[in-house]
């Protein structure tokens, strides 16, 4: 992130309240992630501790510290997602794109080899009606089928072979 | 589009504004409306309109093409609405891309695309005002007629998908500022207070507790610098009323919060807005900008002296936020874990400030109670339960979408009526409303009234209003096994017993799950369940074991069928 927009972000918040997750968040929309570089910045910025900004940064879901993919699939967990089936979409996903099934704590986020997706997973979008849903990107797909998965992958990029094998035990 | 007006500074200049922003819904040339919130966006509402716009360009036709928010039929979008001069607006269903260039042929002919026409308005109540279309097309079913709008009462949907919610213009044609202008020329901030406590209106968020109560607690504290906070931090899995709400009426909520600022007597209002709705955010921040412009939102608003702004703060991703004291933490900065109460918000809130925290929906009762009377909106729903209540009907049910009606109208109505039953004919056996801190309701109970205290008494409770629809095949003892799963992901940690306690629960169900659970794991689950009730610090722990709860008071013989299973 150039300076200019580093204080483009910090000059939308000129008052105290919502001010540092205002920032963070926009730092993680912008980046994908919140930079290492940038967490000193905003710590110089707002004179607040690291240590304060990463309990911050690990305590809310929406932050993360590590760089993900080019393509951000993020699959929703809601309630009617979970009755429609978000569990096939999401271990589709994995096996697709030959990723581990571990989400035993809720929070999920994986990044195939290439690095060229990161599976997430959210607990709600608000999109229920549509349920299941996910978004890639700032695409969101609703009414999803684990057998349409391949179809919306291969629209950024996956060309479907090599990037890993099906993993054994997904409930397809 | 707006900005065509002047400031607005006297209630003679709003309505000027009106008159002129009635030209923009009936503009005397046809109108074509695309209905694009999340949802509609999503099933191709961006491409419709995109493409509508080509051809309308292209053929230089006198026709006006606007976005509107949703109307809530989910299951029909995209949905487009039509108006030609003189004819009553019709509303198509399920229009894709390929379907622009026959609609603005028709359109041209004065007539609509009767193939993909769901039904038609001659004249829509607004409420705050009313809109007369025009009469025709008598081939195209009423409104009233479609079961799924037909038994719906819209007063807080009762703009949602037909006025543009990025122009004030229209807000302020179908009524709108008002009752905000009215209440701060004409009316003292205890008048204001007292309307509000004659309605009975009650919290949205989930508790029930009397708005115009804690608007007096708050003005009556001690402290002149005070806030007024609209939590819409929507959290709930399987609920996105308040988003609707923001996306397809912003004015409404900030008229409603504008008024709550005036009665409470402080210059500073906050919308702690989660950050996945990122349309919501947008549109609100249009919204307050072009009250900004008009001199609604500002200093010396009208120059009655009331000066009032409005600002947004973005949760991140942390249900427990919900909760007042950890919403008011998160605002600070901090992380959102809850404080013991008292002291109340109300006494000490954000920055240590008495404050006002209220639901999306609550605010935007607001506008309507204060333009039409107490009286008038005790009139709809029940005794102590006044007006409607939005619920997002979704899950295993045939008609998905946003539905408001009475409070006091049965699960039945909603589910069986409303909603057609079940998706693909199938038996509803339970809904679960209240999201992780509410319960199962079996579908023998569905005579039960929607209200805040039948719902407590069937050990479910309102929330803010997801009613998530279970089928034959959904299979109950994972529904309270994923429900536990996420209050353990999203317990703060600070207090034991939800913390451990949930974390135990989900042990115990995954126990279950996999066949190896005993009788005596079951009479774990309650007495586990009861502990963590009592003894937890705030909401989220006192009410997470209600799904389980429930689902062991209605469903007990699943449970009791893994255990025989495995063993």
């Amino acid at each position: 992130m150039d300076d200019t927009t580093f204080h483009e972000i910090i000059s939308r918040y000129p008052s105290p309240s919502g001010r540092i997750l205002g920032i963070l968040r926009d730092i993680q929309i912008q980046e994908g992630y919140i930079p290492r570089d940038l967490l000193n910045r905003v710590s110089e910025e707002l004179n607040e501790p690291v240590s304060r900004l990463y309990s911050l940064i690990t305590f809310y879901s929406f932050f993360s510290l590590h760089p993900v993919g080019e393509h951000m699939i993020t699959v929703c967990m809601g309630t009617p997602c979970h009755v429609k089936g978000a569990e096939k979409i999401l271990g589709t996903l994995q096996s697709l794109l030959g990723l581990p099934g571990e989400s035993s704590d809720g929070k999920y986020s994986e990044t195939t080899e290439d690095d060229m997706f990161t599976v997430e997973i959210a607990r709600c979008f608000g999109a229920c009606s549509m349920a299941p849903v996910i978004h890639v990107d700032n695409d969101l797909y609703g009414y999803v089928t684990p057998d349409q998965i391949p179809d919306i992958l291969s629209r950024y990029g996956w060309k479907g072979t090599g990037i890993g094998k099906p993993q054994k035990g997904s409930d397809l | 589009m707006a900005g065509s007006a002047m400031p607005i500074q006297t209630p003679g200049d709003l309505v000027k504004a009106r008159e002129s922003g009635l030209l923009k819904l009936k503009p005397g040339r046809p109108r074509i409306a695309v209905g694009l919130s999340t949802c509609g966006i999503a099933v191709g509402g961006e491409r419709l309109i995109e493409r509508l716009k080509e051809i309308i360009t292209a053929g230089g036709h006198d026709i006006d093409l606007v976005r509107v928010g949703c109307i809530g039929f989910c299951k029909e979008e995209p949905i487009v609405n039509i108006t030609i001069p003189g004819r009553p607006l019709v509303i198509l269903h399920r229009v894709s891309p390929d379907d622009a260039e026959a609609i603005v042929k028709s359109v041209l002919n004065g007539s609509v695309l009767e193939e993909k026409a769901l039904c038609k308005v001659s004249s829509w109540d607004h409420i705050t005002g009313s809109v007369i279309y025009g009469t025709g097309f008598d081939t195209i079913p009423d409104y009233h007629d479609i079961t799924f709008f037909g038994r719906q009462t819209k007063v807080i949907l009762r703009d949602a998908g037909f006025i543009n919610p990025e122009d004030i213009d229209e807000y302020i044609a179908v009524g709108g500022y008002q009752a905000f202008v009215s209440a701060i020329t004409s009316r003292s901030p205890d008048e204001v207070i007292d309307i509000v406590k004659q309605s009975d209106l009650r919290g949205r968020g989930g508790a029930g507790f009397p708005a115009g109560l804690k608007w007096e607690i708050t003005r009556k504290a001690k402290g002149h610098l005070k806030y007024i906070v609209c939590n819409a931090d929507e959290g709930d899995p399987g609920a996105y009323m308040n988003r609707n709400e923001m996306e397809s009426d912003p004015h409404m909520l900030i008229e409603g919060l504008l008024i709550g600022a005036y009665a409470i007597g402080t210059p500073d209002a906050l919308i702690y807005i989660r950050a996945e709705y990122p349309l919501a955010i947008e549109r609100l921040k249009k919204a307050i900008g072009q009250a900004r412009e008009y001199g609604l939102v500002g200093e010396n608003i009208l120059g009655t002296g009331f000066s009032c702004d409005i600002q947004l703060a973005t949760g991140a991703g942390a249900f427990v936020c919900g909760e007042s004291t950890a919403l008011a933490a998160s605002i600070e900065g901090k992380t959102g874990r809850p404080r013991p109460r008292p002291p109340r918000l109300t006494d000490s809130g954000v920055w240590g400030r008495p404050t006002d925290l209220n639901n999306v929906e609550t605010f935007c009762n607001v506008p309507v109670i204060l333009a039409r009377g107490a009286e008038w909106y005790r009139g709809i729903g029940a005794k102590g339960n006044t007006g409607t209540k939005v619920f997002s009907l979704v899950g295993k049910v045939e008609n998905v979408g946003m539905v408001e009606v009475p409070l006091g109208t049965t699960l039945r109505t909603i589910v069986s009526e409303i909603g057609d039953g079940g998706a693909g004919g199938k038996a509803v056996k339970a809904v679960q409303t209240g999201g992780p801190s509410g319960g199962c309701i079996p579908a023998r109970l569905f005579d039960t009234p929607v209200d805040f205290e039948h719902l407590n008494e069937a050990g479910s409770m309102m929330g803010s209003g997801g009613i998530v629809v279970m089928d034959e095949d959904t299979d109950m003892v994972d529904i309270a096994r994923y429900f536990i799963n996420f209050a353990t992901s999203e317990s703060c940690g600070k207090c034991v017993p939800c913390r451990e306690g949930l974390k135990h629960t989900l042990l115990i169900l995954n126990k279950i799950v996999a066949g190896k659970g005993s009788s005596a794991d079951l009479a774990m689950l309650e007495s586990l369940s009861d502990t963590i009730q009592m003894t937890s610090l705030c909401g989220l722990g006192q009410t997470a074991p209600n799904p389980v709860l429930t689902t062991l008071k209605y469903f007990r013989e699943e449970y009791e069928a893994l255990i025989k299973e495995g063993t």
